[in-house]
């Protein structure tokens, strides 16, 4: 069986291990990929798995990529708002991890660690797009403007309840780059504040800080109706 | 900043709303959120939002042909690697 013939096929138990067909996938070019390395991950199925895929298999590799290709699509996609686009940096997202994955030492969770790699891969996108707000670092920058007392002391229209998909999509999608990446990490895809702060390098308390301004924001676009006067 | 929760202004338990949230405490048991309808309403959207999110948000399933690329640029990687 060549893998080209199945690529999401689950590997069955008498997969054949790598090579063992000929000329399809020899192991990986991977720095020091010759001795099995750490495969941490909290999911023994998986740590499984990722140990294989180290080790140059190539259906576990292929395996690797059914399990999260549809988060990593995901966060591609809601990112740039582009089919193609996220279609690409998708691809080039597990690319990287076919490069880098015997550089993995399981000091974070698998899946914290692939969501860095990919929110990279966006994130250069967005920068050669010229976009403002492009760098980890400039996405962790705080908005002058910005701030969580912004509500108070107004009139200020409050939510009536029920969201539309449609008007909460473009809401996010009207988000600035560093707002968006948060929100999506934490409100969608439900990463914890301790591991945002692990993709994005910056501190847990300026994850909170930036998904409370998200969130603030798309408050104010989706708000609907008045409110009363703070005290 | 007062410390006394209970008599605290809308700026000041506002400023503190990164942390609190984050913190997963029951929020309506905070005295200002007790006492103040603005707080109270901001909170209230505020949760509605992420549990919009939570609920509308699923992820996609991508295209076949993703795969399809990335196992073409393996290959071609693999075989330039072992010619070099």
């Amino acid at each position: 069986m060549r893998m080209s013939q199945t690529p999401f096929q689950t590997p069955q138990p008498d997969s054949p291990p790598p090579g063992r067909d000929g000329e399809a996938f020899a192991p990986p070019p991977v720095a020091g990929s010759a001795p099995p390395t750490f495969a941490a991950s909290s999911d023994p199925v998986e740590a499984g798995i990722l140990a294989r895929a180290q080790a140059g298999d190539h259906f576990a590799f292929a395996e690797l990529y059914s399990r999260h290709k549809r988060r990593i699509y995901s966060l591609c996609l809601r990112m740039v708002g582009n089919v193609a686009e996220a279609e690409d940096l998708t691809q080039e997202a597990f690319l990287q991890l076919h490069r880098k994955i015997g550089t993995f030492r399981g000091d974070s969770a698998f899946s914290t660690w692939l969501h860095r790699l990919a929110i990279n891969v966006v994130l250069m996108q967005l920068r050669k797009k010229g976009l403002s707000l492009i760098s980890l670092d400039e996405a962790m920058e705080p908005v002058p403007d910005e701030g969580p007392g912004r509500s108070f002391g107004a009139l200020d229209p409050t939510l009536t309840g029920a969201i539309d998909r449609m008007a909460l999509e473009s809401a996010v999608g009207a988000l600035p780059p560093g707002y968006r990446l948060i929100f999506i990490l934490h409100d969608v895809e439900g990463f914890e504040h301790n591991e945002i702060a692990a993709m994005l390098d910056c501190s847990i308390g300026n994850s909170k800080s930036q998904l409370h301004k998200a969130r603030l924001k798309l408050r104010d676009v989706l708000r609907l109706h008045p409110n009363r006067e703070a005290r | 900043m007062k410390d006394d929760p209970s008599t605290m202004s809308c700026a000041e338990f506002q400023a503190q709303l990164p942390d609190l949230i984050g913190s997963g405490k029951n929020m309506a048991d905070h005295p200002h959120i007790q006492s103040c309808e603005l707080c109270r309403t901001l909170l209230a959207d505020l949760e509605t939002i992420a549990e919009a999110a939570r609920q509308l948000f699923t992820n996609v399933e991508p295209p076949d042909e993703i795969w399809e690329h990335i196992e073409t640029a393996i290959k071609n990687e693999e075989t330039s690697f072992r010619h070099s």
